[in-house]
């Protein structure tokens, strides 16, 4: 692994997430409407005091200077004040961060040890009665829109069997061993919700990945030395098939982190995407704004280790 | 279709009387690509159980409300929340509106954007693609870093980000129902064109160096003149699969938009807004959520599974 590569992705990846910044800046910027429009329908602060705040604020500048500033302020760490919650954007998003990070990173691991088996077995007998049930149910996985799951789970094990809280809450008055058996009790469907819709689009990438790689030479020199069949798969061909999956996986990031808003918004879960949600609703535009940007960084960043994991797993890119 | 396999068009027609087979050989020299393609695609099984169902669906929605003539704002409180029975076929929500009306109209919504965006997004990639493909060097690289730049995009997130923004205004330049469809088909659509841009690309780059392009140079085509007549014909069977994907997703994100309270105005019925209305009457009116998610659900399943057998039919390394 050359150090030289990791440098060159890193330089890639600062330019494209001044311009996702810039692009953030320009739908805001574009946007009508006043951030003072709060203070304008409030009687109590004379329109005095709002143009002064405007001249304050630099609201007059010319867009490029807006945007240097607001950048500025957003790479010191100052992220603007909540007017919902009345604390700091960014102490608000790091408080729900965890959660979100947690949710995703569980369904991630559940999409993918459900998702590598079932496509590698599909794959192996190509158009079996399995292949086709596996690729049948990948379909309908991918189908499937987040938020209806949810609302049949909801449906299914929460009323129906009372099984599970369709309500995730934070405060838990439990200790020991009850208290992470309530945490887990309460994730599994949003986990599940999201994994499903994940292991869908996967089981369909690992299935032709492998598909591509078991017709190689090397497979067969593999077989025709006396390898058995189950060792050819694990050791030889699903170790290359993962290398393209790794990059999708990555790659599909940004749809998981929808998914996320919408499963975190069903079951209440208190991540930044419900947080986005709120803001939304409560017209809280610094919360929004610093919301997106987080969004934005996590998959410039998902990427940029994507990109670095490809490069160890393939020697032949790096050296390109 | 270039490389389109007669083989298996010849494998169709056994043995037959000369003066037929001479028919027959006649015929399948003149058989169009597009023939060739819907009979490939008429082998695959679900594909084509996919379009019927798709069929159905449009005709139901477009012809549905003539036959049933009943206001999708029909208040009626005594017959509120009732499951499906003669009088309300799919039951009635908290507002004693008749279900299937609202059911028919959404759909009207749902689909209609879905075909719009995937516009939008064609127009756009395909645009951007074949000039990137055509022209070399600084363009090239700018439009290919630009197509990245909104693959790295968190595309919920900038689409809650915009709708947030924009809507008001919208509504107001547009009216209600006509701003929201705008505003949510061109964000759409301007957040799925890069994959087919890339596509275009990539096709590009490999038709304008082949022999029938050359030839049309030689002849002394202008630019313009070997894109539209010659290079584009040939790469549109990927672009065609992308686009009936694309139907799909477009109409899942109006639904998650709708699903959030982002999207059309809640008196506006969409398959979206409805589920949102029925998740607080989950336990006793299942049926108010049960029939527009199973109708969201449906309509991208068959979609998707068009695409597939699309996908399957343009592949012409693949003996169908």
């Amino acid at each position: 692994m050359n150090r030289q590569y990791i440098i060159r992705r890193l330089l890639i990846a600062i330019p494209s997430l001044l311009g996702i910044s810039v692009i953030l800046f320009g739908i805001l910027a574009m946007a009508p409407g006043d951030p003072f429009e709060e203070l304008a329908t409030n009687p109590a602060i004379p329109p005095e005091v709002r143009m002064a705040l405007r001249a304050k604020f630099g609201l007059d500048d010319p867009v490029w200077q807006r945007y240097l500033h607001w950048f500025a302020a957003m790479m010191q760490g100052d992220w603007g004040f909540s007017f919902q919650s009345r604390i700091d954007v960014d102490k608000l998003i790091l408080q729900r961060l965890p959660v979100t990070l947690i949710v995703v990173g569980a369904s991630q691991i559940l999409a993918i040890s459900v998702a590598i088996p079932v496509g590698v077995l599909a794959a192996v007998r190509p158009y079996s009665i399995f292949d086709q049930i596996a690729s049948t149910f990948a379909m309908i996985g991918f189908s499937l829109p987040t938020f209806f799951t949810g609302l049949v789970l909801i449906l299914v094990f929460s009323i129906q069997l009372d099984w599970l809280p369709f309500v995730y809450r934070a405060d838990i008055n439990a200790t020991g061993w009850a208290f992470y058996a309530e945490h887990i009790k309460q994730s599994i469907m949003p986990v599940v919700v999201l994994g499903l819709a994940q292991a869908g689009t996967l089981v369909r990438f690992m299935r032709s990945s492998v598909l591509d790689v078991i017709r190689l030479d090397y497979v067969t020199t593999a077989r025709s030395k006396g390898i058995g069949e189950r060792k050819v798969i694990v050791r030889h061909v699903v170790r290359n098939a993962l290398i393209p999956v790794v990059t999708l996986i990555a790659l599909q990031l940004p749809a998981v982190f929808g998914g996320a808003i919408v499963t975190e918004q069903i079951f209440r879960v208190p991540g930044i995407g419900s947080l986005l949600i709120a803001a939304i609703l409560a017209n809280d535009t610094p919360v929004v704004m610093g919301v997106t940007f987080v969004f934005a960084c996590l998959v410039v960043l998902f990427n940029l280790i994507a990109d670095i994991l490809y490069g160890w797993l393939d020697p032949r890119i790096s050296f390109r | 279709m270039a490389g389109s396999t007669p083989a298996s068009l010849s494998a169709e027609a056994p043995v037959q009387a000369p003066a037929v087979a001479a028919a027959q050989a006649r015929k399948a020299r003149s058989i169009s690509p597009a023939l060739e393609t819907w009979r490939r695609f008429r082998r695959h099984v679900l594909a084509v159980t996919g379009a019927v169902v798709l069929l159905i669906l449009v005709l139901a929605v477009l012809v549905g409300p003539y036959l049933w003539p009943v206001a999708i704002n029909d208040i009626d409180f005594a017959a509120k929340l009732q499951g499906p029975s003669l009088a309300h076929p799919l039951g009635t929500d908290d507002l004693g509106q008749d279900l299937l009306a609202r059911m028919m109209y959404g759909g009207r919504i749902s689909l209609a954007v879905g075909f719009a965006a995937m516009l939008v997004a064609l127009t756009v990639g395909v645009l951007v693609g074949s000039v990137a493909g055509m022209s070399s060097g600084w363009v090239d690289a700018f439009l290919m870093w630009l197509t990245d730049l909104f693959l790295a995009l968190p595309t919920l997130p900038v689409l809650l980000l915009v709708m947030y923004l924009f809507r008001d205004s919208m509504k107001k330049v547009m009216g209600v129902e006509g701003g929201a469809f705008i505003l949510i088909v061109v964000v759409i659509g301007a957040l799925r064109w890069m994959p087919v841009a890339r596509l275009v690309r990539a096709q590009f780059l490999s038709l304008r160096e082949k022999e029938f392009v050359e030839a049309a140079r030689a002849l002394g085509a202008s630019k313009v003149r070997q894109v539209v007549q010659h290079i584009l014909p040939n790469a549109l069977g990927p672009v065609i699969v992308v686009g009936t994907i694309d139907v799909a997703a477009a109409i899942i994100f109006e639904s998650t938009l709708s699903f959030l309270g982002l999207g059309f105005p809640s008196d506006v019925p969409t398959w979206g807004s409805m589920l949102r209305d029925a998740k607080d009457y989950l336990d006793i009116a299942a049926h108010w959520a049960l029939f527009p998610g199973a109708a969201i659900f449906l309509t991208v399943l068959a979609i998707n599974f068009i695409g597939d057998g699309l996908r399957d039919a343009f592949d012409p390394r693949r003996v169908l």
